[in-house]
């Protein structure tokens, strides 16, 4: 293959892959951000959801049970963040900290006895069967939880326009008066969107045991739990576009590797930092003094 | 919020009332002790059941703990070296703070700092080691102050969030440390751990004699405590505090507002850069991935649990230094994972966070009159 296909598959591959928990876990964040609350704890999510993840699935050899078991445990800690910032004068941004904290504190806690052994894998699905070269067929093996954080980005934006639930979160996180006026119980609506939120970001931490880079260690996260933040402010609050800041932010981060492929291995990390600078350029210019940005629920903490 | 509940409550007490009510000062002390003190007995309890029902003594985890943050002049000095870069991490979220402003990067800010100290010192070794030495912290201090200034300005003047603005710049920072650790400045000898070239034996700073304390927790201490000057005993702290307070009425008053905010931002950063010279000078000796252990964010809880107030910082350091230098104490005597600590961390700042809420809610620490 001529050096430029190399890079492409290279990336197209890396993209697919690196970028599900960045899906998962920004599509929970943005789900709580749209209820007015937000989650630095979701790192902690991430990381305890890789560990129950792995840990089901080496005990009941079913993998699909330990995503689900990710799902449950993120869905706890989600709940207790939500619980405790329903509290008066409690401040969401370090409650999430703290949070953080918690989580991969539990997960390396419990997570000790299944450092060693191997538990099973998620399937994946062989889109390049058509190809003839070995890489095209490797880099095109999709897991099939990729497909699913895509159905679930359009669920939630369908959730959001067309259900009644929808429109009680979107009038909860964009503002408290109207909520109140409605007769909308704000705390329970937050709890339960921090709780769904959570339980989404579990998800994505089990993807990381359980398929890409399929093991449990503690390192396993590289902060993506923290950098869902930043996507959804890349992504306007809005799931359908979490998909594309999910694989822009992947592709980045795999453009490095796959350089490496053809023998660049220069600026490694500055590609790596990229979107996060064009994060910050469209926070910079996007905004006007004393104008909230476009697409931001009104009752976020970060936005005032 | 703060501010407009004490002058309600300034209203609602006449002179004569506030007078006639002398303890009020004693119960408010008693107050913002008694809330986290029972928040940290709530966490000690239920960190206590967890043990227990994995079939070990809360007891002598107790006992443990103790010995290894407290109990011997060994542990005193491990517990110390730990708290001394959160004392100048909490400074940087704790002084913009004060304006009303929640900046979390400090983790990036720290590890620039350290690599700006370790840049300044390269061409400097064999030079005259003070100045080397003062070098090294102008350039980790300048470096942490622009980072985070970036945040303050882009507040300032553009009315950019600084809380996801200086999580962001974190990560373009740490990118960057990444890039120039790893490519430019590695040292080719480094080679399972990726490492900037060694600013020479000579210019480490040795620890202070009898002791293995470094000097960063004494430089930590000055910085809390001029902090605490100049936010509570300066007029241009006052002017910060009516800021945090109420941005309209600062404005109104004609306070620097933009000025204050990027201000606040540069300090806050340079001691979070400050922080990592400390490492890179006292500690490693060259900057890599040893940098990037969480200072930051720890910085961040502290600077919430000592609710901004910089001379407050300095115990709750030491408590939560305390809490991790404990930990291999209790890996080798209990058998519990290196990550118990930090479970018990977690729980006590989740712990302490949360009993904010209390504040207020009980009528008996509240003013009182005849009314």
């Amino acid at each position: 293959m001529a050096p430029a296909e190399t890079v492409t598959v290279a990336m197209v591959a890396g993209a697919l892959r690196v970028s599900t928990p960045f899906l998962f876990v920004s599509l929970g964040e943005c789900l709580t951000e749209r209820s007015g609350r937000i989650n630095l704890g979701n790192e902690g999510v991430l990381v305890l959801g890789a560990m129950v993840g792995y840990a089901t699935s080496y005990q009941t050899g079913n993998p699909w049970l330990g995503v689900v078991s990710a799902a449950l445990a993120g869905a706890l800690l989600g709940a207790a963040h939500g619980g405790i910032c329903s509290l008066a004068r409690v401040n969401d941004v370090a409650m999430g900290i703290a949070i953080m904290l918690a989580g991969t504190g539990i997960a390396f806690f419990f997570g000790k006895p299944y450092v060693q052994p191997s538990a099973p894998q998620l399937p994946r699905i062989p889109l390049g069967f058509w190809a003839i070269e070995s890489q095209v067929r490797s880099a095109l093996e999709v897991s099939p939880l990729f497909f699913i954080g895509l159905a679930a980005a359009f669920a939630m934006d369908w959730f959001f326009r067309a259900t009644r639930m929808g429109l009680r979160v979107r009038i909860v996180g964009d503002s408290a008066d109207a909520a109140r006026a409605l007769g909308l119980s704000i705390h329970r609506v937050r709890l339960l969107a921090t709780a769904a939120g959570s339980a989404l970001a579990g998800i994505g931490g089990s993807f990381l045991s359980l398929s890409y880079p399929g093991s449990w260690n503690e390192g396993l996260s590289s902060g993506q739990g923290l950098m869902a933040v930043a996507l959804v402010v890349f992504a306007r609050w809005n799931p359908v576009h979490c998909v594309i800041a999910a694989l822009i932010f992947g592709a980045s981060g795999a453009l490095g590797p796959s350089l490496q492929t053809i023998g660049i291995t220069k600026g490694y990390y500055l590609f790596y930092g990229t979107p996060y600078v064009v994060t910050l350029l469209i926070l910079a210019v996007t905004i006007r003094p004393g104008k909230a940005l476009r697409g931001m629920p009104g009752e976020l903490s970060i936005g005032r | 919020m703060t501010a407009i509940a004490q002058l309600g409550a300034a209203a609602a007490a006449s002179p004569s009332a506030a007078a006639a009510d002398r303890l009020y000062p004693l119960r408010r002390a008693l107050e913002t002790l008694g809330a986290p003190l029972a928040a940290l007995l709530l966490a000690a309890a239920a960190f206590a059941v967890l043990l227990a029902a994995l079939g070990k003594s809360p007891a002598d985890f107790c006992a443990l703990l103790w010995k290894g943050a407290f109990g011997t002049w060994f542990s005193w000095q491990n517990t110390l070296q730990r708290a001394a870069p959160l004392l100048l991490t909490a400074l940087c979220v704790a002084v913009p703070a004060q304006l009303g402003l929640v900046i979390i990067g400090g983790e990036g800010a720290l590890a620039l700092g350290g690599l700006a100290a370790t840049v300044a010192a390269l061409p400097l070794v064999g030079a005259w080691t003070p100045f080397v030495q003062i070098t090294m912290a102008i350039a980790g201090f300048a470096a942490g102050g622009l980072w985070i200034g970036i945040t303050g300005l882009l507040r300032a003047r553009r009315g950019v969030n600084e809380t996801v603005a200086s999580l962001v710049l974190s990560y373009i920072g740490i990118a960057l440390f990444n890039h120039l650790v790893e490519g430019p400045l590695r040292d080719p000898a480094s080679l399972n751990k990726p490492s900037t070239w060694g600013i020479g034996d000579a210019n480490m700073i040795g620890p202070v004699p009898g002791t293995e304390l470094h000097p960063g927790l004494a430089v930590g201490v000055i910085a809390c405590v001029l902090c605490w000057v100049l936010i509570f005993r300066t007029s241009t702290g006052f002017a910060a505090r009516v800021t945090g307070g109420n941005l309209r009425a600062a404005q109104l008053q004609g306070l620097p507002v933009a000025r204050l905010i990027v201000l606040a931002c540069m300090l806050g950063g340079g001691f979070a850069g400050l922080a990592g010279m400390m490492e890179v000078a006292a500690v490693n000796g060259r900057a890599n991935a040893s940098l990037l252990a969480g200072y930051g964010y720890s910085g961040i809880l502290i600077a919430f649990l000592a609710r901004h107030n910089p001379l407050a910082i300095i115990p709750m350091a030491v408590l939560l230094g305390g809490v991790g230098a404990a930990g291999g104490l209790l890996q080798r005597r209990m058998d519990l994972p290196d990550a118990t600590v930090v479970v018990l961390q977690g729980f006590i700042f989740i712990a302490i966070l949360a009993s904010e809420t209390l504040y207020g809610r009980f009528a008996w620490f509240q003013p009182r009159g005849k009314a």
